[in-house]
């Protein structure tokens, strides 16, 4: 990074600074969402060896919940009034994510579990038909209007050094760092390394008395709720002015490049991956606009992570992280 | 303890693999499965240890008792929790993790700490090379080492009754040896153990009884002396012949298949 910096300040003094210290914070905290959408999406894929297209649906139905909760039913925050707002606001959301996992849950015990044994693309139509699903009764949920979440931030910002930074951005980082720490930690519990055995030799883990539907149940509970996290602060400022839409949803396939170039079976990858679109988004967004590049079209930040994800593959074709023996989709 | 009696197995419907296979592994002792290539050994292991669902295959007749108990039908970690471990075909080992995990993920149906403990040192003590090698990752162990780690992880469980499928197959003599000695300590430590071997010199060597299979069904059984004294046994399963020399095996008729090692 310094040399970075040292040649925008050398072109154009302090406004280039600020211009690429603003590009690289907010391009960290849109990482952040990616990669808790990438982790959660790499989670499933490597217990289950299906990549989850509900994914983003789940996203939004999170999104939804937390609004629910914290803006009309006040839940649990009026039980615990004496709490500062801000704990109270992250408590709708803790339980948001918590009933998303449970919806997670219970989608895979009653349209993933019967597939087992049938075709993986038959099991991925499956993901297909789930996300049209939940999509259309999430909208009907949030209804006409976009519903704000009710986040004690809101478009509050501060100043460290050049850059400005969003409350909600240092708010998505530590909750980010937090599940990132907590996703560790249970990779090293005793349902954690059965999840990894089952990754590994789902046979083999099987012999072992480690029941594979129970570790693809679970699989499915924590990418449902990390898909939740990624979708309510993805409904915040900056992301978003006005809060959970019916375009939440489509949000989580920005994640999709982030797998790609992690590679799909690598959790460090997935979270590098989230990192690297997020940053690639974010410096389109700031550098390649303007008369100079008017030629690429407006939105070209969103076709950004792509080019990122074509250049990566064309050098490494398994990913940054990923295995070379990987199964197709 | 265990009592396989007129197993049928038809994988996907249609390929009827065991034909009414009978065994036993009485309390306490080593019991050698002997057969073939493609005899359907493996398939028997499946069948005790309920892992045929995922093969696509279906037990049509017969059943499996274990210490009185049927089993089949039961999924496997309700087996494994009855106490019968495996050690799969080919070590299967989880190579991307380290050899302490490994162990730890034989030990998931044991829930109790103390006894968890009580395992990894008795794996420690039976494979004293892995104890310098527990953060290591699995798959970096040599060939011997990794059977090694499959069998103690398999012990993690705690099992009264321990199957090998092939536990010896692409070892050094020497290993074998090893393997083989270990399997005897395992057996004295009170575990009754069913092994699967084509190495049927090693196997009957430690054995207090054995049966032959063929194409999906016991065609020989009795105690190691008698199939050890026995000429078609001689022939195809230790690489002897009466006369001391090899002889092709299109001449004698009943045996179908040759034996890896006599190739
Ligand atoms: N999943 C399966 N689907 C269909 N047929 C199978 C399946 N698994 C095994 N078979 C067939 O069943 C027969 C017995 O196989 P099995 O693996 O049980 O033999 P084995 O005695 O263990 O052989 P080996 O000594 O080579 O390990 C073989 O003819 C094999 O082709
Ligand atoms: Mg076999």
């Amino acid at each position: 990074m310094m040399p970075a910096i040292l040649v925008f300040a050398e072109a154009g003094g302090q406004e280039a600074i600020d211009k690429f210290a603003n590009a690289t914070s907010s391009g960290i905290a849109l990482g952040a969402i990616y990669a808790l959408l990438a982790l959660g999406l790499v989670l499933i894929y490597k217990a289950t060896q299906v990549l989850n297209f509900a994914h983003g649906a789940l996203a939004a139905l999170g999104a939804f919940f937390a609004a629910y909760l914290a803006t009309v039913l006040n839940f649990p925050g009026r039980y615990a009034t004496f709490l500062p707002l801000t704990m109270q606001w992250l408590l709708s959301a803790l339980v948001a994510v918590l009933i998303t996992a449970l919806v997670g849950l219970v989608l895979e015990r009653l349209a993933i579990r019967p597939m087992i044994g049938e075709p993986l693309f038959s099991v991925v139509m499956i993901t297909i038909a789930l996300d049209i699903v939940i999509r259309t009764i999430t909208d009907d949920f949030i209804g006409n209007n976009p519903r704000p979440l009710g986040d004690p931030w809101g478009a509050d910002v501060f100043n460290v050094g050049p850059a400005i930074i969003a409350k909600s951005e240092v708010a998505t980082l530590i909750v980010t760092l937090i599940c990132l720490i907590g996703i560790a930690l249970f990779f090293r519990s005793r349902y954690g390394v059965a999840m990894r055995a089952t990754a590994f030799d789902q046979e083999a883990a099987m012999a072992q008395g480690i029941s594979a539907g129970r570790i693809f149940a679970l699989a499915w509970a924590i990418g449902a709720g990390l898909a939740a996290t990624a979708g309510i602060f993805s409904s915040l400022f900056p992301r978003s002015s006005i809060g959970v839409s019916n375009t939440t949803a489509f949000f989580a396939f920005r994640a999709l490049p982030a797998i790609v170039i992690g590679g799909l079976d690598s959790i460090t990858g997935a979270v590098v991956g989230g990192f690297i679109v997020g940053l690639a988004e974010s410096y389109a967004g700031a550098y390649l606009v303007g008369d100079t590049w008017s030629f690429l079209g407006l939105g070209f930040a969103g076709v950004m992570p792509y080019i990122v994800m074509l250049v990566v593959l064309i050098v490494r074709p398994y990913g940054l992280f990923g295995t070379e023996e990987i199964r197709r989709v | 303890m265990l009592e396989v009696a007129n197993l049928e197995v038809v994988y996907n419907d249609v390929v009827l693999v065991l034909r009414g296979l009978s065994l036993n592994v009485p309390d306490g002792e080593i019991v050698a499965l002997l057969g073939a290539n493609g005899a359907g050994k493996t398939t028997a292991l499946r069948a005790i240890t309920g892992i045929l669902d995922i093969h696509e295959g279906d037990i049509t007749k017969g059943s499996v008792t274990f210490d009185g108990e049927q089993i089949d039908g039961k999924d496997p970690s309700a087996i494994v929790r009855m106490g019968i471990a495996q050690v799969l075909e080919g070590r299967r080992i989880f190579a991307e993790m380290t050899v302490d995990d490994n162990l730890r993920a034989g030990a998931f149906t044991n829930t109790n700490k103390a006894s968890i403990t009580a395992a990894h040192e008795r794996v420690m003590d039976l494979f004293p090379v892995l104890q310098g090698r527990r953060k290591d990752s699995a798959g970096y162990l040599s060939g011997g080492e990794q059977q090694m780690l499959a069998i103690g992880r398999a012990l993690m469980a705690d099992p009264k009754l321990l199957i090998l499928d092939e536990p010896t197959l692409g070892l050094a003599p020497m290993l074998v040896q090893q393997i083989r000695d270990i399997i005897v300590d395992i057996n004295r430590q009170d575990v009754s153990v069913l092994l699967i071997e084509q190495n049927a010199n090693m196997a009957l060597s430690i054995a207090n009884y054995g049966y032959i299979m063929e194409t999906g069904k016991v065609v020989m059984d009795g105690d190691p002396q008698k199939l050890l004294g026995d000429e078609d046994v001689k022939e195809f399963y230790l690489g002897l012949h009466s006369e001391g020399e090899r002889k092709s095996f299109r001449d004698v008729k009943h045996y179908k298949r040759r034996k890896r090692w006599l190739s």
